[in-house]
This record gives structure tokens, C-alpha cells and sequence, in this order.
């Protein structure tokens, strides 16, 4: 068990290391991300000026703005840049075969990796993110209470979980398909407009708006964002929370079952 | 003696076409993909005009001929000068860039052309009908005949000044060795282009707007042709810098400006290429 604990604190030190040598650019890329939020802001500014009441669909034109800074913050937790591709790249030339070989776990090892990218993410970008929300401060309604920013921590947690889950069972669907460029492109494309990066799902009309309900997409960027502006009522706060843990769960054992069910159908041919 | 430089791009031309034809499925995926892109993004405006009848002036149907105009200019761009600018800074880091110099050709039109990406021209027959849709619609609507001389015209001007600023940034990578965030610059930048200049007004706004007019003309690129052909005579607000018969006059100054800025720093980094010894 304790060899266990420090052979995966050595693989999070070694990506703790390999991340931080890129630390200029990332910081300057984080900083970069924030620019389309200025068009947002002019675009939504003019929309709200020319509609016929101060609201839309319970958004102010400062909340909106809100909403779309929260979002960012939820897909710093739940989006994985590279992970479905880089799965199915080593599908696809063979490298998988490393974690046939060697004794670890190839779902941990990732998990790991990732937790390693996010936490040098989150040190380096916390200092653009504070100037931005700082900046941006009059747009954010007063404080929730601590209730509500617990939950709101914690979905933004599970966001992490649920985002890196789901993404992984994507790229292991490689094992079947070899090239799932595609498929990530239109999963991606589904992502943006379902998961509230796009817009507040509020504004979707019915059935719509019921039918992404039920989606497990909403939380990787809507729900953490709905949770702060107080858009979930206090009494199905904690009930939302618990549905995502169920998805979570559910992406946990899929994934689990791509990645056993794809060792058995693999075959590597050459070295 | 000179080569025929229509022959030749003819040539390249060809060549994608039988290599994109090659990878027939490949070639449909990407049509289809970029196609949805551009649905998603009306269904998304669809959905913003539930809320308002129009944005600083524009109204659902003539926002999506800004729409149409933004596709008809990027799927030009995509096609013809993306996927080349993409491999300049390939080229660089490879050494590669050894050959295109060797060519009897000139070495911007070379390297800016060799490849088409006929997969992005897709968008192209979208916004087509995108437009056929949406100016019967627009209210009080009249074409007249200078308008359908002028908005092909400053569409090409729009992707002439593109096409600059993209060989401007990817001729820094033969100073750099190589550059990795350029797409994600180039996006961000672009990003800017591809709404109404009249959005950007107040204290903060108005110096955006003029540094994107006048600095980095990426403003006019899609506001003048799309001003032309949906709202040529209503252009309220913004004074003289929103009145289109200003910017179109100042559009071809700036399309010639951004075409010898860019050759210039092209040539200019060019004489600074070491070789990648390969």
C-alpha cells in the first residue's frame, strides 16, 4: 500500500515538473482566453439595450457577464484539453501497450496527470483570473452565503470528476474506432452549445431546455455558474449535486468497462 | 523567364482536389462538421432574437447576411490561405522552408497558396443559401445593381486583409523558430471582427473600435461588405466612422496598406531564416 501511495506521488511530482516548464506561455494563453468575454460583454451590452424588459429569462445584463465569467471558471475544472485525442493516439500507434507492460493502472495514471495539469493550471492562473473577476467585480451579485458556495465548490469539483470521466470513455471508444477525430469534433461541438458555454441553457425554449435538463453536460459549465447566481432553488441544491455524483459514478464504471473490454480486443503488432 | 503563376496555382489547386478526393469520407466529415459549426452559432442568434428585435440597429434577417458575409470571408480564408499559413511555421521548424527558396517562384506566393483546403469551401454554398434566405426577408428590402458589384468586391478585400494579418503572424515564426499560440491568436483577434462594429461604443468600447479600424483593420473586413448589402442607407449612430461610404473608401486604402505591411515583414523575416540543417 505504501509503495502504492509513492509510486503515484512520484508520477504527480514528475508531471507536477514537466508541466511547469511551460509556465510563461500558459499564463499568457489563460490571460489571452479572457478576450472573447470582451466582445461577449459588448454584444450582450446591445442586446439588453434594445430588448423590451430588463431581464431575459431572469438574467440582468450584469449577470449575464457573471454568467459567462462562472462558466469559464467551471470549464477550467471540467474541460480536458487533449485527453480523448491523446487516448486515442496512443491507441493508434501503440504506445498503449506501455500500460499492459508495466504495473500501473492506465485510467489512474492519466487521473494523475491531469490532476497535475489542474493544479499548475490553477497556480498560474490564478493571478489572470483574479485581475479578470476583480475587473468584472460589479457584475457578480452579492455574495450567495456559505451554502450556496459550498455547493458551489464542490459542483465545481465534481465537474473535474465528471468532465475527465466522460472524456477518457470518449477516447477509449478508439480501441473500436481507431480515428475518433470526428467523432470528438461533433462531441465538442454538442459540448459548447448543451453544456451553457454558449449561452445560459435558461434561454433555451421548451422541450429544449427539459431535454438538456436531463443531459449530463450541464454540469460541466452551466450548473457550478446556475448554483452561484442562486438559479437553483436552496431545496434542490444538494438533490442536483447528488444527480452529478450519479453521473460521475456512471462515467467512472464506463470507462472502466471501455478500457478492460478494449485490452481484450487490442492487438499490438510490432514495437 | 517567368513561370505562369495562374498556371501554377491552377496546378496546386488540382492537386488538393485529387488528394482531398482520396480520403472521399474524410472530406465529407469536415464539410459536414464546419457546416454544423455555423448552424449551431444561427441557432444560436435564433435564439438571441427571441429576446430583442434587433442589436445597435441590426435586425434578425440583416444580422444573418453579417452572418452569411463572416462565412463567405472565412471560408475563403480556410481554403486558400489557412492550412498554407499553418505549414509555414512547419516549414520553419523543419528546414523545409529550404526548397520553397530554391523554387523559381516567387516565395510568398508559394508558400501562401500550395495547398487548398477544398473542405472549408463548403461554408461557402451555406452561406449561399443563407443569404438567398435572409435579404428577401430583411424589411423594405431593394437591390440595386452597384450593390451587387460592391459586396463580392469588399468580401475579397475582407479576406485580402485577412489573409495579410495571418502571413504577418506566421512570418514571426521564422523570427521565433516557432509558434505555437498563433491560431490561438489569430482566433482571438478574428474574434473581434465578427460582430457589429456598432457594438462597441462607451468609454471602452469606442478605442477598441478604432484601434480595430484603423490599427488592425479587422473591423471593416466583414462590417463594410455586410453594411453594403444589408443596410446600405440607414447608418445611424457611430457618425462618420460607422457611415460605410467612409469605410468602404477607407477599406481599400487599408487593404492595400495591410498587403504591403505584411509583404514587407515577410521578406523582412525572410532575410533573417537560418536554416534548420536538416
Amino acid at each position: 500500500m505504501v509503495a502504492r501511495v509513492q509510486t503515484w506521488w512520484t508520477i504527480l511530482k514528475i508531471c507536477l515538473e514537466e508541466r511547469l516548464v511551460y509556465r510563461g506561455d500558459f499564463a499568457l494563453g489563460t490571460l489571452m482566453r479572457f478576450l472573447p468575454i470582451v466582445t461577449q460583454i459588448f454584444l450582450w451590452t446591445a442586446v439588453f439595450a434594445s430588448a423590451a424588459g430588463n431581464t431575459i429569462e431572469g438574467y440582468t445584463s450584469e449577470t449575464i457577464i457573471a454568467y459567462y465569467l462562472l462558466t469559464m471558471l467551471g470549464r477550467a475544472f471540467s474541460s480536458m484539453p487533449g485527453l480523448a485525442s491523446g487516448i486515442a493516439k496512443q491507441v493508434r500507434e501503440g504506445e498503449i501497450k506501455k500500460f499492459l507492460i508495466q504495473p500501473i493502472d492506465l485510467l489512474g495514471y492519466l487521473l494523475l496527470a491531469r490532476i497535475a495539469h489542474k493544479l499548475v493550471y490553477y497556480t498560474v492562473a490564478a493571478g489572470p483570473f483574479a485581475l479578470v473577476f476583480y475587473l468584472c467585480g460589479d457584475y457578480f451579485p452579492p455574495f450567495p452565503g456559505m451554502q450556496v458556495f459550498t455547493a458551489f465548490i464542490i459542483s465545481l469539483l465534481l465537474g473535474f470528476a465528471l468532465g475527465f470521466f466522460l472524456e477518457a470513455s470518449m477516447g477509449l471508444v478508439a480501441f473500436w474506432f481507431l480515428e475518433v477525430t470526428s467523432l470528438l469534433f461533433v462531441y465538442m461541438l454538442f459540448n459548447f452549445f448543451c453544456s451553457g458555454h454558449m449561452f445560459p441553457l435558461d434561454f433555451l425554449p421548451e422541450p429544449y431546455f427539459t431535454l438538456v435538463n436531463f443531459l449530463p453536460l450541464k454540469y460541466l459549465a452551466y450548473y457550478p455558474a446556475a448554483i452561484y447566481l442562486g438559479k437553483v432553488p436552496p431545496e434542490e441544491l444538494w438533490q442536483g449535486l447528488l444527480i452529478e455524483t450519479g453521473w460521475v459514478v456512471f462515467f467512472i464504471i464506463l470507462s472502466r468497462y471501455l478500457m478492460n473490454a478494449g485490452y481484450n480486443r487490442y492487438s499490438g503488432f510490432g514495437g | 523567364m517567368h513561370p505562369s503563376y495562374l498556371g501554377v496555382f491552377l496546378t496546386f489547386a488540382r492537386n488538393s482536389l485529387i488528394r482531398d478526393m482520396t480520403f472521399r469520407t474524410n472530406f465529407l466529415i469536415e464539410v459536414v462538421s464546419s457546416m454544423s459549426w455555423m448552424i449551431m452559432n444561427l441557432g444560436f442568434y435564433t435564439l438571441v432574437y427571441q429576446f430583442t428585435p434587433d442589436i445597435e440597429g441590426w435586425g434578425k434577417y440583416e444580422f444573418f447576411v453579417f452572418i452569411a458575409t463572416t462565412m463567405f470571408v472565412n471560408s475563403l480564408v480556410q481554403a486558400f490561405f489557412m492550412p498554407n499559413a499553418q505549414e509555414l511555421s512547419e516549414l520553419v521548424r523543419t528546414g523545409g522552408l529550404d526548397f520553397a527558396l530554391l523554387k523559381p517562384i516567387d516565395t510568398q506566393f508559394l508558400v501562401s497558396l500550395r495547398r487548398v483546403n477544398w473542405s472549408s469551401l463548403g461554408n461557402f454554398f451555406v452561406a449561399l443559401v443563407l443569404l438567398v434566405y435572409a435579404l428577401p426577408r430583411i424589411e423594405n428590402f431593394q437591390l440595386f445593381w452597384w450593390q451587387i458589384l460592391l459586396y463580392p468586391f469588399y468580401v475579397l478585400m475582407g479576406v485580402l486583409i485577412l489573409y495579410s494579418i495571418m502571413i504577418t503572424l506566421a512570418a514571426t515564426s521564422i523570427w521565433l523558430g516557432r509558434n505555437q499560440s498563433l491560431y490561438d491568436f489569430w482566433f482571438y483577434i478574428t474574434n473581434f471582427s465578427r460582430y457589429p462594429m456598432e457594438i462597441y461604443r462607451g468609454s471602452y468600447g469606442e478605442p477598441l473600435r478604432n484601434a480595430f479600424t484603423f490599427v488592425i483593420p479587422i473591423l471593416v473586413v466583414i462590417n463594410v461588405p455586410a453594411k453594403i448589402l444589408a443596410k446600405p442607407f440607414n447608418s445611424q449612430g457611430g457618425g462618420m466612422a460607422a457611415d460605410w461610404r467612409f469605410l468602404a473608401l477607407f477599406t481599400l486604402f487599408a487593404t492595400a496598406a495591410s498587403l504591403i505591411f505584411s509583404r514587407w515583414i515577410f521578406k523582412k523575416a525572410l532575410g533573417s531564416y537560418r536554416s534548420a540543417s536538416s
